[in-house]
């Protein structure tokens, strides 16, 4: 059975990076982690296979003003009788049992399990292929004449760029997620998230927590 | 305060002796040897003291059987049960490599037996 249906606690959050640091394990490692702020969220809306054809449930979160937000938005959260957040995004995995109008918290998470995180990576503008793509650069001196540049496109044989060819463009600000990352902590109390390496996107930038598609099925 | 600051201010631990490069400390780490965990005892001169926070450092060395022994510590790190000061040492600088290049007589430190002066 997959147990990201079988759940009962909903291993999906929607948080705010915090920062990185390091914490000390029980056997006295020194283990990186990135702080995620996550939740506490509530259940705006569930979507149904009947009325939207598919089956989903929308989280929101954070605290705003209500006259934030749009004139439609509001009166979802009022269709819904529940106070604004700041942001909603859909889950569509490890929703079974989830009630409308239910409080989502890191309770749902616990130290050792793996998550996906999701995030908007930084915006680097328009990258060179060097910092875009990792290419090597020429040499810096003598005589080089190619410092940075991204070198060949293909043979002149095609007389065309092939299609993908990696070359330097806007860089960033793309949808990443980071999968199979471990939980050291999950602070109930402080509604803090502590995993394992670094996370994509800026401090204070949105992610997205879910169980881990590569979480090992048990029986 | 931060999230972040307090994450780790509940990690150090509430005191540390007060002891710089120079001195010889002793410092008592949990090994963790066939399952059972006990405290070993290393005891050398601080030669570096480096990182600050959570992260702070010490290197510590010995002469073991005529061999030069270089261990590091974390400060704040679980395993590192305490810390004693043995002796205080006269040093002029803040990074004692130069230790390892000498031996015997050339590696000494002299003793401080009483706390320097503070500049007027």
């Amino acid at each position: 059975m997959d147990i990201r249906k079988g759940s009962i606690n909903v291993k999906n959050i929607i948080g705010r990076k915090v920062g990185m640091t390091s914490v000390f394990t029980e056997d006295g490692r020194s283990v990186p982690v990135t702080v995620i702020q996550a939740g506490p969220c509530t259940v705006v809306q569930k979507k149904t296979k009947e009325t939207d054809g598919y089956e989903a449930v929308a989280l929101a979160f954070g605290d705003v003003k209500p006259s934030r937000l749009t004139k439609a938005l509001q009166g979802h959260y009022k269709k819904a009788g529940l106070a604004p957040k700041r942001d909603i995004r859909e889950f569509r995995t490890g929703i079974e049992g989830v009630e409308l109008g239910a409080t989502i918290t890191v309770d749902g998470f616990a130290q050792g399990d793996r998550v996906d995180v999701q995030g908007i990576s930084k915006g680097h503008g328009f990258a060179g292929g060097i910092k875009r793509h990792n290419f090597s650069g020429g040499g810096a001196s003598h005589g080089s004449m190619i410092h940075r540049q991204p070198g060949s496109n293909g043979d002149t044989n095609a007389g065309h760029t092939p299609k993908g060819s990696r070359r330097p463009g806007h860089y960033g600000v793309d949808r990443i997620t980071h999968q199979n990352l471990e939980v050291v902590r999950a602070d109930t109390e402080r509604n803090l998230l502590l995993v394992r390496g670094p996370v994509p996107g800026p401090k204070n930038g949105l992610v997205i927590v879910q169980l881990s598609v590569k979480t090992k099925v048990t029986a | 305060m931060n999230v972040l600051d307090l994450i780790q201010k509940e990690q150090e631990k509430p005191s540390v002796p007060e002891f710089r490069p120079g001195d010889t400390v002793k410092v008592y780490s949990k090994v963790v040897e066939g399952g059972k965990e006990r405290i070993q005892m290393f005891e050398g001169v601080v030669t570096v003291r480096k990182g600050g926070g959570l992260g702070e450092a010490i290197t510590v060395r010995r002469v073991a059987h005529g061999v030069g022994v270089e261990r590091t510590f974390l400060l704040h790190s679980p395993r590192v049960d305490r810390i004693e000061v043995s002796k205080r040492g006269i040093v002029r600088r803040s990074r004692l490599y130069y230790l390892s290049e000498k031996v015997g007589k050339a590696a000494r430190i002299k003793e401080r037996k009483q706390e320097r002066k503070t500049a007027k």
